[in-house]
């Protein structure tokens, strides 16, 4: 007999219910039950980042949750950044600094990064390269990553908020 | 499609007496769900099949930071986040706020508890380490009673601890850090975030430049955290003169115990023993000389 838990989440604004048996993971709640396939599910382990949302205003693994732990949350995927068919200031600069090849992490590193860049309190390089390790890419490479999420940073927070505070002490050149 | 995990019941309490007595109903096959960050990978590998989890993360009264006034109590379900953010931890333990910074990344600090991770004790998490160079007191609840553990007798060998089954961590006790003392937490990874190679966690108490106290514990180098009590005696009776620091070193990197993996050898390991242990103790000592 299978135990079946009926879980209601708000997803991007929108409520959504469904059915979940305990051990369900969040993200193939996500995906395979409310039919939301933004998220990616890649490692299973909270390694890679892939599946990372934002739940209740914090970036989570997705994959490390059960979908009925999550019953009564508010979360924030990929595709609600969009808005009336323009992308989102973030997803423009990932465009732009050519911060995705294949796009497999793509959702999770732009979830990351709306975390890091609206809830943490340091910008700076470091920070955001420290804050960005979270997630892996396997084509790109970093470099248009922390660019993108960099030049966020200062359209939200200013030109102040990203400069390099450390004038070298921590580089490893 | 999508379904890891081994089949099993959840229960979701809402208060602590009732997690208690769900847990004592079903041990010893329950256990408690606490942030998930690392026991729902070891589900998702099947190399953990509990029937029965207790999910704590609906307790409100497991999580809050409070000024106990010689201490710091600290609920088991506090996020790694809150922790973090709290200016509370970091005026009155610097040492707790630096260790936190070195767990995993920010979106596993969002869920990882103080509690769940000192109860998995992971021989390479940062805070079992911490709290033995704390001198931490760790309180267990259970159905019959509650039970205060000194950290040092808290760690029982690679991922086991003196819980008994029917038993929760319920709240940590850090002791403040007095006026002349530091703390600091460094640590060595592959990637920040990643588990630590080595890490050392530091608590100095400084009379000018003698060492007056001392409390040195190590991740990552053993089967559980090791407090290195070779490298604590060197510095106190030598202080923090260069020679003293690379005999503490040397003393560190022969109490270390570790094994080689795909990530370092054991040789390799051990020398970081040695070098995270100058590193972290230099780094406390700068703070303590602020604080006088």
């Amino acid at each position: 007999m299978t135990d079946t838990r009926k879980i209601t989440v708000t997803v991007n604004g929108e409520r959504l219910t469904g059915a979940a048996e305990p051990r369900m993971l969040l993200v193939d709640f996500l995906r395979d039950e409310l039919r939301r396939t933004g998220t990616h599910v890649g490692c299973e382990h909270g390694v890679c980042g892939a599946c990372t949302v934002i739940i209740d205003g914090d970036a989570a693994r997705s994959c490390l949750m059960f979908a009925v732990q999550a019953d009564g949350a508010e979360i924030s995927t990929i595709e609600g950044l969009a808005a009336n068919g323009e992308m989102h200031p973030l997803q423009k600069l990932f465009s732009e600094h050519h911060a995705l090849q294949c796009g497999f992490c793509t959702p999770g590193m732009l979830m990351t990064a709306m975390d890091l860049v609206h809830n943490s309190k340091d910008h700076s390089p470091e920070a955001i390269r420290t804050g960005m390790s979270a997630a892996l890419c396997r084509c790109t490479g970093y470099v248009g990553i922390i660019e993108a999420v960099t030049e966020y940073a200062r359209q939200v927070h200013g030109d102040a908020a990203v400069a390099d505070r450390d004038s070298g002490e921590n580089s490893h050149g | 499609m999508g379904m890891k995990p081994a089949r099993f019941d959840h229960l979701l309490p809402s208060t602590l007496q009732e997690a208690l007595s769900m847990l004592a109903e079903h041990a010893p096959d329950a256990r408690p769900l606490a942030g998930g960050q690392s026991l729902v990978p070891m589900m998702n590998f099947r190399l953990a099949r509990p029937t029965v989890l207790v999910d704590l993360n609906k307790i409100p009264e497991l999580a809050y930071i409070r000024d106990a006034g010689d201490h710091l109590a600290i609920g088991a379900m506090t996020r790694e986040r809150a922790i973090e953010n709290s200016d509370l931890v970091r005026a009155a333990s610097p040492l707790l706020h630096d260790a936190t910074l070195n767990i995993a990344h920010l979106p596993i600090r969002s869920r990882g508890t103080i509690g769940g991770s000192i109860s998995n004790a992971d021989p390479a998490a940062e805070y079992p380490a911490t709290v033995l160079a704390l001198d931490a007191t760790l309180v267990a609840r259970s159905v019959r009673g509650a039970r205060e553990i000194l950290a040092a007798a808290f760690f029982d060998g690679v991922m086991t601890t003196t819980l008994e089954p029917d038993e929760i961590l319920a709240e940590i006790r850090v002791p403040k850090a007095p006026p002349g003392s530091g703390g600091a937490f460094v640590e060595i990874a592959r990637r920040h975030g990643d588990f630590a190679l080595a890490g050392v966690a530091a608590q100095i108490n400084l009379d000018g430049e003698a060492v007056t106290d001392i409390r040195l514990a190590a991740c990552g180098v053993g089967p559980g955290p090791i407090r290195l009590t070779a490298a604590e005696d060197i510095l106190r009776a030598g202080g923090l003169t260069d020679a003293a620091l690379a005999e503490a070193g040397r003393a560190a990197a022969e109490a270390a115990d570790p094994e080689g993996d795909v990530h370092a050898t054991a040789a390799y390991r051990r020398k970081l023993a040695g070098v995270m242990t100058r590193r972290a103790v230099k780094k406390a000592a700068g703070r303590a000389r602020k604080t006088v």
